[in-house]
């Protein structure tokens, strides 16, 4: 087999180009004056210039990930924000025009509760099913794969999703185990044993699970791309636009959970690289269709089990970058610029993780030491982040605009940085993102 | 005799270590000394990990090697070591968080360094620590959270407890993703811990300050 994800191909940049300039134009978007769409293009500008590394862009754009804070913030709760579409649009526009951050984040990660509702979700537990009502949805650690399981995913990860996986996180598709094996559906024979599972009536219920959940998902991404269109019209491009994850992580955080997966870098290292390995070209293809529909070039990409204390250095270059750095490097063949949310400390990581190609991907941090990140990944990647949670949860903004100071003459320096948060805002007293957000934007301005 | 069992679990080898520590039961082995000798396989690991030379999957392997061990050691003991001599601990994660494998880890570390732990679980309200202190009376209270949303919680379990007349009672220890001194100061903890062994040391010095 050829060897893939390991070089960038040549046409990569004319592809960046391409879709920035497709970013850009911002076309569809309904724009309120020409102001807005100016507004909306300068901001956009900002960003390509910090993330291309070519020249400092005229200030440093100021990103903070809103996570779940406008709901606190507009006084809903997060069961108003996951049931009712429009609650959750109007905390959303209230948040983004008090705060006026340089990018817009798509409600995307509010997901619709009655599609979990519908479909018995069980990897997680959400307000009124779990959690209570003023609580933001969280991840229920199982092993939802098991460890003698590693073969069959990777023989055909998709067959082992729909027959194994999903009948095991979703209640209402258990019947999914029947579902047939599609390569042999090649000859004649084989038509009739294709379709029975789907007489079956317990399989016709699963259909019509699936049926409902994608009537409410489509009305819920409507009202998603509404309130998108009301906030981006006002002149905010969409921070990311799709979304995919580090294979290490999809088998780590989803499929085997923590405690297992580290075992398995013990027990089970050829499958877990092999598994790893086998999931590359999903993740990327994930992403690539996000982002062709939404226009955007940066998916969003949470890292998580490859953190500083979660692995060793050797575990690290054994198990979570090789798969990692392939899944980034498709991404950028396809003129993509992933946009890797490291989150937790990635301060032993920082020399391996700088072997990216210059000027295509955006590393977010949390708390990483930025003054080494800049020195080290900071010379080929666009850096982003790293206000702390705890000084934004109980600082004041006094403290906040000291940080921020800070922050921005050290990673700020020359360009290639996007001012943000640590990770997702909820928590935070709303006079410090507003001081945080106010006194970036004027002392980031380069001269 | 027990040396290559030290050396199998503090080198992460689980299959040696395991059919190592079975030879020596069926040798007729006396179990404290097999269990001895897994303490201070532990303790090594421990000092590894503070070394920066080991991380969280040698901490989690570690444990499930011990886990084995005391599997089988289990039906030849009446009864094993309890820890109550070197003091006890009550940890819990709080309200509203249901996260718990940093919780896990301490709970494990506290346990194979021989103190008495009481672990209430996930997403727990203030009452239920209040309760827990005045029916196990602890030396130790831990409380664990990763989100944000924890900080108000653990401000107010403090709270709670001092309001119960329990504070000078306990020392209260804070730990988890977000957690930092600014954190500890906003909750009116005793102190706070970045990783398990941290949180440990915190235990050790307190009963060893108190006892």
């Amino acid at each position: 087999m050829k060897a893939r994800f390991v070089e960038v191909s040549p046409s990569a940049g004319e592809k960046q180009e391409e879709r920035f300039n497709l970013w850009l134009k911002g076309e569809g978007i309904p724009f309120v004056d020409d102001g807005a769409k100016a507004a909306y293009q300068e901001r956009v500008a900002l960003l390509k210039d910090a993330i291309q590394l070519r020249k400092p862009p005229a200030r440093v754009p100021v990103c903070p990930s809103a996570g779940f804070f406008p709901m606190q913030y507009a006084g809903i709760t997060m069961l108003d924000a996951m049931y009712d579409y429009r609650a959750l649009g109007k905390a959303w526009e209230v948040y983004h025009k008090d705060m006026a951050p340089d990018a817009y984040n798509s409600p995307t990660t509010i997901v619709p509760g009655r599609v979990l509702d519908i479909l018995d979700l069980k990897l997680y537990q959400w307000p009124g099913h779990g959690v209570s009502e003023e609580r933001e949805y969280q991840y229920v650690e199982d092993e939802y794969m098991k460890a003698e399981e590693y073969q069959d995913l990777i023989d055909d990860p998709t067959a082992f999703f729909i027959n194994v996986y999903f009948p095991r996180v979703f209640g209402s598709l258990k019947p999914l185990t029947t579902f047939p094996l599609l390569p042999p559906v090649n000859e004649i024979p084989l038509v009739p044993p294709m379709a029975m599972p789907f007489g079956a009536e317990n399989m016709k219920a699963a259909m019509d699970s699936l049926k409902t959940a994608g009537e409410e998902a489509l009305r819920w991404r409507g009202a998603v791309k509404e309130i998108g269109e009301r906030i981006m019209g006002g002149g905010y491009p969409a921070f990311s636009g799709g979304f995919t994850k580090a294979p290490f992580d999809v088998i780590g955080d989803s499929l085997r959970g923590t405690k297992a997966v580290m075992l398995d870098m013990f027990r089970r290292q050829d499958e877990l690289k092999e598994a790893c390995e086998r999931l590359i070209p999903s993740m990327i293809k994930c992403a690539v269709a996000a982002c062709r529909a939404s226009g955007h070039i940066m998916p969003f990409i949470p890292l998580h089990k490859g953190a500083d204390g979660f692995m060793s250095q050797e575990q690290f270059s054994t198990f979570y970058w090789p798969s990692l750095r392939k899944l980034i490097v498709g991404l950028i063949d396809e003129g993509l610029v992933p946009q890797l949310f490291a989150e937790g400390g990635y301060n032993s990581r920082l020399e391996i993780i700088s072997d990216v190609p210059k000027g295509k991907v955006v590393w977010w941090f949390d708390r990483t030491d930025m003054k080494r990140a800049k020195e080290t990944v900071g010379q080929a990647a666009c850096l982003a982040g790293n206000v702390p949670l705890d000084l934004l949860c109980t600082g004041t903004p006094d403290e906040v605009i000291d940080y921020c100071r800070e922050l921005i003459d050290v990673a700020g320096r020359d360009g290639g940085f996007i001012l943000s948060s640590g990770a997702g805002i909820q928590g935070s007293k709303p006079e410090n993102i507003k001081a945080m957000i106010d006194f970036s934007k004027e002392y980031g301005v380069y001269h | 005799m027990t040396e290559s069992l030290v050396r199998a679990l503090v080198e992460m080898q689980e299959d040696e270590a395991l059919r190592r520590a079975k030879e020596l039961l069926d040798q007729g082995s006396d179990p404290m000394t097999v269990l001895e000798a897994c303490s201070s396989a532990m303790e090594e690991v421990g000092e590894r990990f503070e070394k920066g030379e080991y991380f969280l999957p040698h901490l989690m392997m570690a444990g499930e090697m011990l886990r084995q061990i005391s599997e089988m050691i289990k039906p030849m003991v009446r009864e094993s070591r309890s820890g109550v001599g070197r003091g006890r601990v009550l940890i819990g994660t709080v309200k509203g968080d249901i996260h718990d494998i940093g919780k896990n880890i301490v709970v494990f570390l506290l346990e194979a360094n021989g103190f008495e732990v009481r672990d209430i679980g996930i997403d727990q309200p203030a009452e239920k620590f209040v309760e827990a202190i005045r029916e196990f009376r602890p030396r130790v209270v831990g409380m664990s959270g990763l989100l944000t949303l924890a900080f108000d919680s653990m401000k107010k379990t403090v709270q709670t407890i001092e309001e119960a007349g329990l504070r000078n009672e306990v020392r209260i220890m804070i730990g988890g993703g977000q957690i930092t001194e600014k954190v500890r100061e906003y909750t009116g903890a005793d102190a706070w811990g970045p990783d398990a062994i941290a949180g440990l040391k915190l235990v050790r010095q307190w009963t060893e300050r108190t006892a």
